[in-house]
């Protein structure tokens, strides 16, 4: 049985002024087996990050339904975490007190909670940061913390909407190789929103092409590059040939957005 | 000149300085000079004089202790109305929808046209006092906190929910500690206003206080202590206004870093 179905999703935007209702999601079929980790690709404004608060429940389908492990989604719970694009960090309080968050929402005691959130502190590589404020640290920084606080609730599924977009060019390959190293040791759900072509086939076991708007799954791709992945596997000839189809697939979608 | 260009900061103490120099300078000029009726303006001499005098002799200092009182507990009586009623307008929008139109309506009543029905309602003795500055303060407080709690961080909200937060949560773990600073901010900036009307209040019909001393040097043309008590307000004013602001950054380190 699927992890995570999503039955038929769209979503339309009422028109602004009475004008026409923008349609930014076509309804979309997907089913996502446990443990695997899913990127969807897609040019900007395609409805992928609708796509993925539709999962988060922050946003409501305006047809067809999510189905976690069965049960439909209705509202934002801690069952999905989710990293945002935007740093999301509690700017007041520190990083432990950041990824202990869910922990204390649900009322865990708070020795109970330290020992958590301190080896979360270590798998994100945060040692020695403990009590720094969001404020005092790098964006890749902030991003860690953020993928540990998520984690740290222990979710059936972890959603990231484009988490390294902000970042610049070497960080994001660093966190990229720090969540795939992550997900290889803890096996976990994932879907990654991500207009980044190659850091879609570098993360993913399965790649999901969208369309531009209003968006539908265009391609699923399904990425069978061994594990655990090094950085270097970036320019061998296996990911150049999939990084050359997906290009192509993206282009035209790319194009039509701007020629309309 | 360059637009913009920052200045060092000993040249920004010497240039501060200077326009106080100036300031006293030109006053001593005008009135030392003999350029004004020393009727109508005393020079900086007499009005230290005077309000030494004031000090030692007329017991002034129980004038200020007194207003200081009425300053501080008519803020805090208003803080303490406003600050629960502001946040929960800011983050329930049935609320809002339901104060926000009265509240913004009251925050154009002039607190000093108030003075004269407090009076009847509450006499002349400290309540009247306190309640002009409530009147004053309590309805712009909840008005700008209520804007300011509208607009905290969606983000911050949504990913909470995704971290398993309650409604209730939300306002407590999030909405609350987010706005603190700013709420902090705004308490500082009304203290300010609460001075204005405290003077009012003791223009009219009072027995004590700063402002009675001035009304009360009025009627006997003694400018020096009129312009002595204006000084001590500013004074007192600056000295709780930098209190006020080292006390918020004690409290929340985290909005500077």
């Amino acid at each position: 049985m699927s992890k995570l179905l999503i039955e038929g999703v769209s979503r339309t935007f009422a028109g602004v002024r009475g004008g026409e209702p923008v349609k930014a999601l076509m309804p979309i079929d997907l089913a996502v087996a446990a443990n695997d980790f899913i990127t969807i690709l897609g040019p900007s404004g395609c409805g992928k990050s609708t796509l993925l608060r539709i999962v988060a429940g922050l946003e409501a389908p305006s047809e067809g339904r999510v189905l976690l492990d069965g049960k439909a989604v209705t509202r934002p719970g801690p069952d999905r975490g989710m990293v945002f694009q935007s740093y999301t960090l509690f700017p007041w309080l520190t990083v432990a007190e950041n990824i202990a968050f869910g922990l204390r929402e649900r009322g865990m005691p708070e020795e109970e909670r330290d020992g958590i959130v301190a080896s979360y502190v270590d798998l994100v590589g945060l040692k020695g940061f403990e009590n720094h404020w969001p404020k005092q640290l790098s964006g890749g920084m902030q991003q860690r913390t953020a993928i540990a606080r998520a984690l740290a609730n222990d979710p059936e599924i972890l959603l990231l909407d484009e988490p390294f977009g902000a970042l610049d060019n070497q960080t994001r390959g660093l966190m990229q190789e720090l969540l795939l190293g992550i997900w290889e040791r803890r096996k976990k759900t994932v879907l990654f929103v991500t207009h980044d072509i190659e850091e879609a086939i570098f993360m993913a076991s399965r790649v999901i092409v969208m369309t531009a708007r209003p968006g539908r799954i265009k391609s699923d791709v399904a990425i069978d590059l061994p594990h655990p992945r090094h950085y270097t596997l970036k320019t061998s000839p296996e990911f150049s040939a999939l990084k050359a189809r997906l290009t192509e697939d993206i282009r035209v979608e790319a194009m039509r957005t701007v020629q309309v | 000149m360059r637009p913009l260009q920052p200045v060092s900061p000993g040249i920004r103490t010497v240039l501060g300085i200077s326009f106080f120099v100036l300031f006293v300078a030109f006053w001593a000029w005008i009135t030392l000079g003999g350029h004004v009726n020393r009727i109508f303006l005393a020079d900086p001499l007499s009005m230290l004089r005077d309000g030494w005098r004031l000090l030692v002799e007329d017991r002034f200092w129980l004038d200020i202790l007194i207003t200081i009182w009425r300053v501080f507990g008519g803020f805090l009586l208003a803080s303490v109305v406003a600050v629960p009623i502001g946040i929960a307008m800011g983050a329930w929008k049935p609320v809002e929808a339901f104060l926000e139109p009265f509240v913004s309506f009251a925050r154009y009543l002039p607190a000093s046209a108030f003075i004269p029905l407090l009076i009847l309602w509450a006499g002349i003795g400290e309540l009247e006092k306190l309640l002009v500055i409530f009147v004053g303060s309590v309805f712009q407080i909840i008005l700008i906190i209520a804007v300011k709690v509208g607009s905290t961080r969606r983000d911050l909200v949504e990913a909470a929910y995704t971290l398993g937060s309650t409604n209730n949560g939300i306002v407590k773990r999030v909405i609350m500690p987010a706005n603190a600073p700013e709420i902090a901010e705004t308490l500082r900036l009304v203290l300010g206003w609460a001075w204005t009307y405290v003077i009012v209040a003791e223009l009219i019909g009072s027995s004590s206080g700063i402002g009675y001393m001035i009304i009360n040097s009025q009627s006997r043309l003694a400018t020096g202590q009129i312009i002595f008590g204006i000084i001590v307000i500013g004074l007192i004013g600056l000295l709780s206004d930098f209190a006020f602001k080292a006390f918020n950054r004690w409290l929340f380190p985290w909005s500077l870093a």
